[in-house]
């Protein structure tokens, strides 16, 4: 893949500075959900091959959290935005 | 079929080698099998070697959608080991490792099967303490562990960098049976066996979809053709997600790619297998001269086998600080592959909810080991419809139930094991 990550708050920064969390799976459920809720969102992952969209955190930069649509096969980032500005985190 | 011996090998040299026939046969895709294996890498071919010859199996299929090795049995870094801590997987290493001793004779192929022994390096009181309890654990289970302590070590391996200021060299744990394999030899072995014993391996078959009636499956789609089934076992390693996908499965599974590297060939250095304690770096020296080694997986998903820059800086970072001997030696080349990594670091070998579908992955970069106990126990599982007594908690309920194999302890994050 691009060493390079376009991170919208700094620009083009190298791989490195970031930490990366994984798939954006099934919202985290609220609390007293049941157990099956949960299963799905710790353990299940959808593992694309193909377009994903993944959490990564700029921890060598602005420390955003940060959604990546990223294909996995030719690992091309085709959009990279803030998370809080996609509200996929559930009800939690 | 020929059998290798060194009587075959002075009688073709006498007829100038022109009388050695293919290893295997190419055949074509019969109409219907008993048991379609889907995935011709190493852990698929083991699957139809011990489903033919210990379980009597003969009417099998193993699809293969690229050339036969051309997955992680021929990307890995040969090792072979089992100094397993938890209860549900030493067994089952150790099961691998008693048939890793046997394979050569059993195959009657030549895999450089070299019991070199494994040492794992410790550079803290507190890591000392990790390994002490790891090697009672091997013991307990009747796995040979030896501590080292850092005068032993310095006899057998002069070249590490005990002084580092940061990261001192206080020990190794030793496993003096584990050691190196070659891993082409592997796949070509159990492809020959397996077709000694009546199994078709079909390469160039990407299987496309899995046909289905009610909790059933019937058979698969492929690039040559429909091909229908008794049973169904998948082996795909970092395609599981993918293929499990082709019948509605979501599994606790991320894929993700794995570099191995190879240096220029140098006189005897490494006579066994070192690991790095505080990072992830292992190496050995092939019999060629080369320095085999890796280090961790690249941290995000992939399908491609191809590693990232960042990683390759990384494991050479990793290497000189255990080995700064390595600081000239030049890297010739480098490949990856992809890992199916599951989400407490343990394969999963189980039934699904399809009656005769079954399942073998989530093997992380942790699989060349287990090769031929995952073979037996898949074989074991598919010939009689229950798991083998070594691989009893490799359920894929685990994580819902709450008994995951966490033998690293750093839960359900993928790219951490």
């Amino acid at each position: 893949m691009s060493s390079l990550v376009k991170c919208p708050h700094c620009g083009l920064r190298p791989r490195e500075e970031f930490a990366i969390r994984g798939e954006v799976a099934t919202p985290r459920p609220k609390a007293g959900a049941d157990e099956s809720a949960w299963f799905d969102h710790v353990y299940l992952r959808d593992n694309p091959r193909g377009e994903h969209r993944e959490y990564w955190h700029h921890a060598g930069g602005c420390r955003r959290w940060l959604v990546l649509s990223r294909n996995t096969v030719t690992h091309d980032i085709s959009d990279v935005v803030d998370a809080s500005t996609l509200k996929v985190g559930g009800d939690a | 079929m020929m059998r290798y011996s060194a009587l075959s090998l002075l009688g073709n040299a006498f007829s100038k080698n022109k009388n050695w026939k293919p290893a295997w046969r190419n055949p074509d895709p019969k109409p219907h099998y008993d048991v379609i294996i889907i995935g011709g890498g190493g852990h698929g071919l083991a699957t139809a070697y011990y489903l033919s010859k210990v379980f009597g199996v003969r009417n099998v299929a193993v699809l293969e959608k690229g050339y036969l090795g051309s997955g992680n049995i021929g990307r890995n870094t040969t090792i072979i080991r089992s100094n397993y801590l938890l209860q549900g997987n030493n067994p089952f290493y150790e099961f691998s490792m008693k048939l890793w001793e046997g394979l050569e004779q059993d195959f009657n192929f030549n895999a450089m099967v070299s019991q070199r022994g494994v040492i794992n390096l410790f550079h803290s009181d507190a890591q000392r303490d990790a390994y002490t309890r790891r090697g009672n654990a091997m013991r307990l289970h009747g796995v040979d562990a030896d501590l080292l302590g850092r005068d032993q070590l310095r006899e057998k391996l002069p070249f590490l960098d005990y002084e580092n200021a940061r990261f001192p060299i206080m020990g190794g744990l030793m496993q003096k049976r584990g050691g190196t394999v070659r891993h082409d030899a592997v796949a070509w072995g159990f492809a020959r066996g397996a077709d000694q014993h009546g199994v078709d391996i079909i390469q160039n078959c990407e299987v496309t979809a899995i046909d289905r009636e009610g909790d059933q499956v019937t058979g698969v789609q492929t690039t040559r053709g429909a091909i229908k089934c008794n049973k169904i076992g998948m082996a795909v390693a970092g395609n599981s997600s993918h293929v499990a996908g082709m019948v509605d499965m979501r599994l606790p599974i991320e894929s993700h790619a794995l570099q191995a590297f190879v240096s220029e060939g140098l006189k005897p250095f490494i006579d066994t297998v070192v690991t790095f304690g505080a990072g992830h770096f292992y190496v050995s020296q092939s019999d060629k001269g080369g320095l085999v080694f890796g280090g961790d997986i690249e941290g995000y998903n992939s399908y491609a086998q191809r590693g990232n820059l960042a990683c390759v800086e990384h494991v050479a970072e990793a290497g000189m600080a255990m080995i700064p001997a390595l600081s000239r030696v030049r890297i010739l080349r480098s490949w990856g592959g992809i890992m199916d990594m599951s989400m407490d670091g343990t394969p999963i070998m189980d039934r699904t909810h399809l009656g005769n579908l079954y399942f073998n992955g989530g093997w992380c970069y942790g699989g060349f080991k287990a090769t031929p106990a995952s073979g037996y126990c898949f074989a074991h599982l598919l010939a009689k419809d229950e798991p083998h007594e070594t691989a009893t908690e490799f359920r894929m309920d685990r994580f819902a139930r709450g008994y995951l194999l966490d033998e690293k302890g750093v839960g359900a994050q993928a790219n951490l094991h």
